[in-house]
C-alpha cells in the first residue's frame, strides 16, 4: 500500500483548501523556478527517467511525447493542450484534481509548457464540469496574480499563460485531435494522423496534448526526482496512479495507489470490498468502459498496471475499475456500453459510424437471446472489422468490450439464446 | 525521390505524394470513395486501406498517408482484403438495395466496388437507416438513404464552388449531409455534385428516370454555352440528347462543367426549326428547301453586293462561319460581323482578342485585375479556376466593374473607366501590386469592350498588361463560343464594310436590303427595318420571328464542328445525333444555297471545308494547342464615358436560344428568384 509520504495528490478528497494558499502549504509552487532552471532538455530527460506513462488511457511515455516537440521555435508558436475532457465511463479522477488540487495542474502546465517551449497552455475542460472549471479558472487567476504565471512566470523570465476552455459535452472531443478541432471552433471530429500534433496540432502549430493527471504529477516528480517516482511500481509501469473504483463495492472511491497493486487488494483495502464478499464478484472492467472486462478467475491474481493487464488482453486505460457482482446482467451491461459508443461515434469514418450501430443492435438482441448461436461469431467478426480500421480509437473502444464479453462470457450468451428457443418451443 | 516497394515491385515516385497516388503510378488500383483528386483529403471512407511497413500493425488509409523512402506497401494481402471487405459490408448495411431504380446504376462506384469486395448476402438483420431527402434546387435530386457520408459534396461546395452551403449535421449513424437552412444551392456548378457523388445519393433531377447509362451513345463534343470551350461528352439515345457530362481536360475545364452547359440541353427539344419557312402575306409558311432557296434567289437577284449583309451568332461553328463569309465575299458584300454585342475587338493582332495567358495561366498569375466582367456568370468554370488560384494563396485580386460575389474576396477598385484611368496613372494602391507582380493577369470582359468607348478601354487595358517572352498577361474573357473563331477567320467587316451597328442603321435607312442571320439572335431585331431577313439557325428565337425565310440548321450537338475557345485553343466536337426534321448541317446549307445563287462554294465535304479553314488561318491546323497570340498595337486611346462597366449577362441561366427554350433553365431562374425574394 502506498505510504502517505509518497502521495502526490494530497488533497484528493477536498478536505483541505484548494486555493493557492492551501496548495502552497502542501508543497505546490515551491521554488518552481528551480525546476525551470533545469532547462527544457533537463526537464524532459528527468521525465523520461521517471518512466511516467500517459494517464489518459493509452499509456504513451510522457517524457518521450514531450521530446517530439521541435527543439526550437521557428515560424509557428508551440502549444501545450491539456485534455480535461474526462468522459470515459467510470472515470472521475481528473474531476477531483480539477476541483480539489487545481494548482498541481496549473503548475504542471507551466513546467510542461516550458519544457516544450510553449508560451501558452489550453485546458479543454469537459462541458459538464462547470464547478470544476470555475475552480480551475480561479486557480489560474490566483497564479497569475501571484506572478506564478504571466510575463515572468515564477521569476524565470519565461512568459506563460494558461487558458481554460469548456467543451460542450461530446465524448469524442476527448480524442486528442478531435479536441484540437473543437478547440479551434470546429466540429469535434478526429483528424487523420500523420501529421501528428507535435508537427501540426492546434491551429497547425506544434502541439502536445496531455491528460490532466500526466501534467499534474509532473511538478512533484521533478521536485522529488525521477528516481523516487521510478522506484514506485514495477519497471515500465512506474509511479503512483489514481484509481477510480465504482460499481458493486461497499465504498466506491477515488484513490491514489502504487502502480502494480493487486486488483483484489485495491478493491478490498480502499473500496471496502465487493458487495457480498469477493466470491460474489462476477467481473471487473479494469480501465474504463473501453477495455475488455475480466472474469473473477483472472481478477483473483491480476496486478493493476499497463503490462500485466495487457497480457490478459485488456488494458489499464484510465484505471477506472468498474466492479460487477453476480447480480449483474453482464450482457446488458456491455450492451449499454455499446449504446454509449453508438451514441458518441462522430460519424466521420465508415467502420465506426456503421459498425457501432450494428454492434449495439445485435447486443440488444443478445441481451434477450433473440439471436442464433452463429450470430455470436458474426458479432465478433464485426468487432474485428471495426477494430484497427478507423481514424481514431473510438472504433477500437467500441469493439473491445464486446470482444471481452464473447471471450469470457460466451456460455452465458449461448445459454440465453437456447433458453429463448426452448421457451418459444414450449409456447 | 523516394523509392517504395509496392506489392513487391520497386518504383521511384515523386516526394510528397500519397501512397494512393504512388500505387496509381505503379498501376495498382486502390478502391476509394471519399478521395477525389481535386478535393481536400478526408480519409473517412476507409476503403483505400493498405498495409504499410514500417508502420503500425494495422492497415493505413493510403489516400492520406505520404510516401516515404524504403516504404513497403502491400495492397493485396489477406489483412487488406479483409479490411476492405469489412468496410464494404459496413457501407452496404444501411445502403438501400434499390440499384434497379437508381439513376446511378451502371456507373456507381459503390456498385462497382461491391463486385470486388462485396458479398452476395447480408449478415445485417436489423432495420436499415432512413434519412429524409434534402431539397437542393432544380438540378440536384437527393436520395439520402443512399448516402455513404463520404463528404465529397461538402468539400466540393466549400472548396471548388465556394459556397459553404452543404455540411454534415448530427453524429454517428445520425450524421446527415444537408444544407443547414433549407434552400437551393446558390452555385452555377451544382451539376458537378452529381458527378462527384460516388453513389446515387445525388443524381441529376432533370435526368431522373430518363435513361440508363448503358443505353446511351456517347459522343465527345465541345460546349458552346460560354467561351471556355469546356470539353464535354454528349450522351444521346435515339434522336435525343439525354445529358451532357464534362470530359477531363486539365488545360480547360479540369473536370467541371457549368449548370447551363450541362442542363440547358432540354432546350434542344423545344422551339426547334425543323423545316424551312417562307413569309407569305406576312405569315411564315412551311416550305420545302427548294421553295426557300427559290425565295432567296428571287430576292437576291439584282441586289448589289454592298446592299447585302450578314450577322453571325455566338454559338456558330467555324465551318459555317467560313462558308457564310465565303458566300458573302462571292456575293460582293463586305458587310459581315461576328460581334453581335458590338465588342470593340478587331481581327488582329491575335493577341488583342485572346485570353493569352491561357486558362492554365491563371494558376501562375500572382495578381489579377478583372475589368468589366462577372466571370461567375460569364464562365463559371473559369471562375472556379480563379477561386482555386485564390485558395492557393499569394494572389491579389481586384476588379473594376460590377460589384458581384465571385466566391472569393476581390478588392473592388471602382465601377468604370475613370477608375481604370486612375489605375493606369498609378493613383491606386493596387497599381503597386500589379507592378510588383511577376505574372499579372489583366482580364477584360465584354462589359468593358462592348460599348462605344470600348476601343479606348481596350487600349488602356493593353497598357496595363505585362507581355514578355514568358508571360502574356492580357486576357480577354469572351462570352460567345464563336467569337474567337470568327475573329480568326476575319468574320468582320471588309473594306468599307459595315459592322453590326452599321448594318442595322443601313437596314433602317434601306441602304441594306438583305440581312443574313446565321443563328444570330442576341441583338435588337426590331432595328432590322424593312430588310429582307434570312435566318439560318436551330431555334425559333428572336431572329426567326423576324425572318422572311427560315433555313433550319443544326445545334451544336447535331453537327461536327470546330470551335476556338477564348484562349485560342482550336477544338473539334463530333456529331452526337442528327438535327430534327429537314434541318441540315449549317455549312452544307450555305454550300447548297451558294449553288442556287450561282456562286458555288469550292467545297463538297467536311474535310474540304476544314482544309479551307486551315488555308484561311494556319491556326486551325493546330488542334488542341494553346499559345499566346501575336502581339502588336491595338485599341484606340481616346475619351471614355463615366458609364460603369456592366456585365453582358444579367441572367446566367438564359443567354442564348437553347437555354431560353429550356424548361430546366426556367426552373433555375424561378428558383433563384424565389431565393432572392426570400432574402
Amino acid at each position: 500500500m502506498l505510504a502517505d509520504k509518497d502521495r502526490i495528490f494530497t488533497n484528493l478528497y477536498g478536505f483541505h483548501d484548494w486555493r493557492l494558499a492551501g496548495a502552497r502549504a502542501r508543497g505546490a509552487w515551491d521554488n518552481t523556478k528551480a525546476i525551470l532552471d533545469k532547462g527544457p532538455e533537463g526537464i524532459v530527460d528527468e521525465m523520461k527517467k521517471s518512466g511516467l506513462r500517459g494517464r489518459g488511457g493509452a499509456g504513451f511515455p510522457t517524457g518521450m511525447k514531450w521530446s517530439f516537440m521541435p527543439k526550437e521555435v521557428k515560424d509557428r508558436p508551440h502549444y501545450l493542450v491539456v485534455n480535461a475532457d474526462e468522459s470515459e465511463p467510470g472515470t472521475c479522477k481528473d474531476r477531483d484534481i480539477l476541483r480539489h488540487d487545481p494548482h498541481l495542474l496549473v503548475e504542471g502546465c507551466l513546467i510542461a509548457g516550458f519544457a516544450m517551449r510553449a508560451h501558452a497552455a489550453y485546458i479543454y475542460v469537459r462541458g459538464e464540469f462547470y464547478n470544476e472549471a470555475q475552480h480551475l479558472i480561479e486557480a489560474v487567476r490566483e497564479a497569475r496574480e501571484a506572478g506564478l504565471l504571466g510575463d515572468n512566470a515564477c521569476g524565470s523570465g519565461w512568459k506563460f499563460e494558461v487558458y481554460v476552455h469548456r467543451g460542450a459535452g461530446a465524448y469524442i472531443c476527448g480524442e486528442e485531435t478531435a479536441l484540437l478541432e473543437s478547440l479551434e471552433g470546429k466540429k469535434g471530429m478526429p483528424r487523420l494522423k500523420p501529421p501528428f500534433p507535435a508537427g501540426a496540432g492546434l491551429y497547425g502549430c506544434p502541439s502536445t496534448v496531455n491528460n490532466v493527471e500526466s501534467i499534474a504529477v509532473a511538478p512533484t516528480i521533478l521536485r522529488r526526482g525521477a528516481a523516487w517516482f521510478a522506484g514506485l511500481g514495477r519497471p515500465n509501469n512506474t509511479g503512483t496512479k489514481l484509481f477510480c473504483i465504482s460499481g458493486h463495492v461497499n465504498r466506491p472511491c477515488n484513490v491514489e495507489e502504487e502502480m502494480g497493486i493487486p486488483l483484489k487488494e485495491l478493491i478490498e483495502k480502499h473500496a471496502g470490498g465487493v458487495r457480498g464478499g469477493w466470491d460474489n464478484l462476477l467481473a471487473v472492467i479494469p480501465g474504463g468502459a473501453s477495455v475488455p472486462l475480466l472474469p473473477k478467475s483472472i481478477c483473483d491474481g491480476i496486478l493493476m498496471d499497463f503490462d500485466s493487464l495487457k497480457n490478459e488482453g485488456t488494458g489499464l486505460g484510465t484505471a477506472a475499475v468498474i466492479v460487477m457482482d453476480k447480480s449483474t446482467d453482464v450482457v446488458k451491461a456491455i450492451a449499454r456500453l455499446s449504446y454509449f459508443y453508438k451514441h458518441e461515434s462522430c460519424g466521420q469514418c465508415t467502420p465506426c459510424r456503421e459498425g457501432t450501430g450494428w454492434m449495439w443492435r445485435v447486443m440488444e438482441r443478445m441481451v434477450v437471446g433473440n439471436a442464433r448461436i452463429e450470430e455470436i461469431d458474426a458479432l465478433h467478426d464485426v468487432t474485428k472489422q471495426v477494430e484497427g480500421h478507423t481514424i481514431c480509437a473510438l472504433g477500437d473502444a467500441a469493439a473491445w468490450p464486446i470482444q471481452g464479453l464473447i471471450k469470457h462470457f460466451r456460455p452465458e450468451m449461448e445459454r440465453r439464446i437456447r433458453a429463448r428457443i426452448e421457451k418459444l418451443a414450449a409456447e | 525521390m523516394p523509392i517504395v516497394k509496392i506489392d513487391g515491385r520497386e518504383i521511384e515516385v515523386p516526394a510528397g505524394i500519397t501512397i494512393l497516388q504512388a500505387c496509381e503510378m505503379a498501376g495498382v488500383e486502390i478502391p476509394r470513395f471519399c478521395y477525389h483528386e481535386r478535393l481536400s483529403i478526408a480519409g473517412n471512407c476507409r476503403m483505400c486501406l493498405v498495409e504499410v511497413k514500417p508502420g503500425p500493425p494495422k492497415p493505413q488509409a493510403s489516400c492520406a498517408m505520404p510516401v516515404a523512402d524504403k516504404q513497403e506497401i502491400i495492397t493485396k494481402s489477406e489483412v487488406v482484403q479483409k479490411a476492405r471487405r469489412g468496410v464494404m459490408e459496413f457501407l452496404l448495411i444501411n445502403h438501400p438495395l434499390d440499384c434497379p431504380i437508381c439513376d446511378q446504376g451502371g456507373e456507381c462506384d459503390l456498385q462497382d466496388q461491391a463486385m470486388g469486395y462485396g458479398f452476395d448476402r447480408s449478415r445485417y438483420h436489423e432495420n436499415k437507416r432512413a434519412v429524409p431527402d434534402k431539397e437542393l434546387g432544380p438540378l440536384v435530386k437527393t436520395s439520402m438513404n443512399r448516402c455513404i457520408q463520404c463528404t465529397r459534396c461538402v468539400r466540393f461546395a466549400a472548396e471548388v464552388a465556394g459556397v459553404e452551403e452543404l455540411g454534415a449535421t448530427g453524429r454517428g449513424e445520425g450524421m446527415e449531409i444537408t444544407t443547414y437552412v433549407r434552400h437551393a444551392l446558390t452555385t452555377e456548378l451544382a451539376g458537378n455534385l452529381v458527378d462527384i457523388c460516388p453513389v446515387g445519393a445525388l443524381t441529376s433531377k432533370p435526368y431522373a428516370y430518363e435513361a440508363r447509362s448503358w443505353e446511351l451513345r456517347k459522343t465527345e463534343s465541345i460546349d458552346v454555352f460560354d467561351a471556355l470551350g469546356a470539353n464535354i461528352r454528349v450522351d444521346a439515345r435515339g434522336g435525343q440528347v439525354m445529358r451532357v457530362l464534362p470530359r477531363l481536360n486539365d488545360d480547360v475545364n479540369e473536370e467541371w462543367l457549368g449548370d447551363k452547359s450541362r442542363h440547358a440541353i432540354d432546350g434542344l427539344r423545344y422551339q426547334r426549326l425543323d423545316r424551312p419557312y417562307v413569309r407569305t402575306k406576312g405569315k411564315l409558311v412551311e416550305a420545302t428547301w427548294d421553295e426557300a432557296f427559290a425565295a432567296i434567289t428571287a430576292r437576291l437577284a439584282n441586289v448589289e453586293g454592298d446592299k447585302i449583309a450578314a450577322i453571325v451568332g455566338d454559338q456558330c461553328d467555324a465551318e459555317s462561319m467560313l462558308a457564310l463569309k465565303d458566300l458573302m465575299t462571292a456575293l460582293g458584300s463586305p458587310n459581315i460581323d461576328c460581334r453581335q454585342d458590338g465588342a470593340k475587338l478587331e481581327a488582329g493582332p491575335r493577341g488583342s482578342y485572346l485570353f493569352n495567358a491561357g486558362i492554365r495561366g491563371i494558376d501562375q498569375a500572382d495578381a489579377i485585375l478583372l475589368i468589366g466582367t462577372n466571370p461567375r456568370w460569364e464562365s463559371p468554370v473559369l471562375n472556379a479556376r480563379l477561386r482555386k488560384r485564390y485558395l492557393s494563396g499569394r494572389c491579389a485580386i481586384a476588379s473594376v466593374g460590377p460589384a458581384v460575389d465571385l466566391t472569393y474576396p476581390v478588392e473592388r477598385l471602382g465601377a468604370g473607366p475613370a477608375t481604370l484611368r486612375d489605375l493606369a496613372d498609378g493613383k491606386l494602391g493596387f497599381a503597386e501590386k500589379l507592378k510588383a507582380a511577376r505574372n499579372p493577369l489583366i482580364i477584360v470582359g465584354m462589359g468593358a469592350l462592348a460599348r462605344d468607348d470600348g476601343a479606348a478601354v481596350l487600349a488602356l487595358a493593353r497598357s496595363l498588361a505585362v507581355v514578355n517572352d514568358d508571360w502574356n498577361g492580357f486576357a480577354v474573357l469572351h462570352t460567345a463560343a464563336a467569337r474567337v473563331g470568327g475573329l480568326d477567320l476575319g468574320v468582320v467587316p471588309g473594306e468599307r464594310g459595315r459592322d453590326v451597328a452599321g448594318i442595322l442603321a443601313g437596314a433602317q435607312s434601306k441602304e441594306i436590303e438583305v440581312v443574313y442571320l446565321l443563328a444570330a439572335d442576341e441583338f435588337d431585331t426590331s432595328k432590322l427595318g424593312k430588310a429582307f431577313v434570312i435566318y439560318q439557325g436551330h431555334h425559333g428565337d428572336a431572329g426567326a420571328h423576324r425572318a422572311d425565310v427560315i433555313l433550319p440548321g443544326a445545334a451544336y450537338a447535331e453537327k461536327p464542328g470546330t470551335y476556338v475557345n477564348m484562349e485560342g485553343r482550336v477544338q473539334q466536337g463530333f456529331r452526337a445525333n442528327f438535327p430534327p426534321g429537314d434541318a441540315r448541317e449549317d455549312w452544307a446549307i450555305l454550300r447548297a444555297l451558294s449553288e442556287r445563287l450561282g456562286k458555288t462554294l469550292p467545297y463538297d465535304t467536311l474535310d474540304q471545308v476544314r482544309a479551307r479553314l486551315v488555308a484561311v488561318n494556319r491556326t486551325f491546323a493546330a488542334l488542341e494547342q494553346q499559345s499566346p497570340g501575336a502581339w502588336g498595337e491595338f485599341g484606340t486611346a481616346g475619351a471614355m464615358t463615366d458609364a460603369p462597366f456592366v456585365s453582358p449577362i444579367s441572367n446566367y441561366y438564359m443567354t442564348d436560344p437553347i437555354s431560353r427554350a429550356s424548361k430546366t433553365m426556367a426552373e433555375c431562374v424561378a428558383s433563384r428568384q424565389h431565393l432572392m425574394a426570400a432574402e
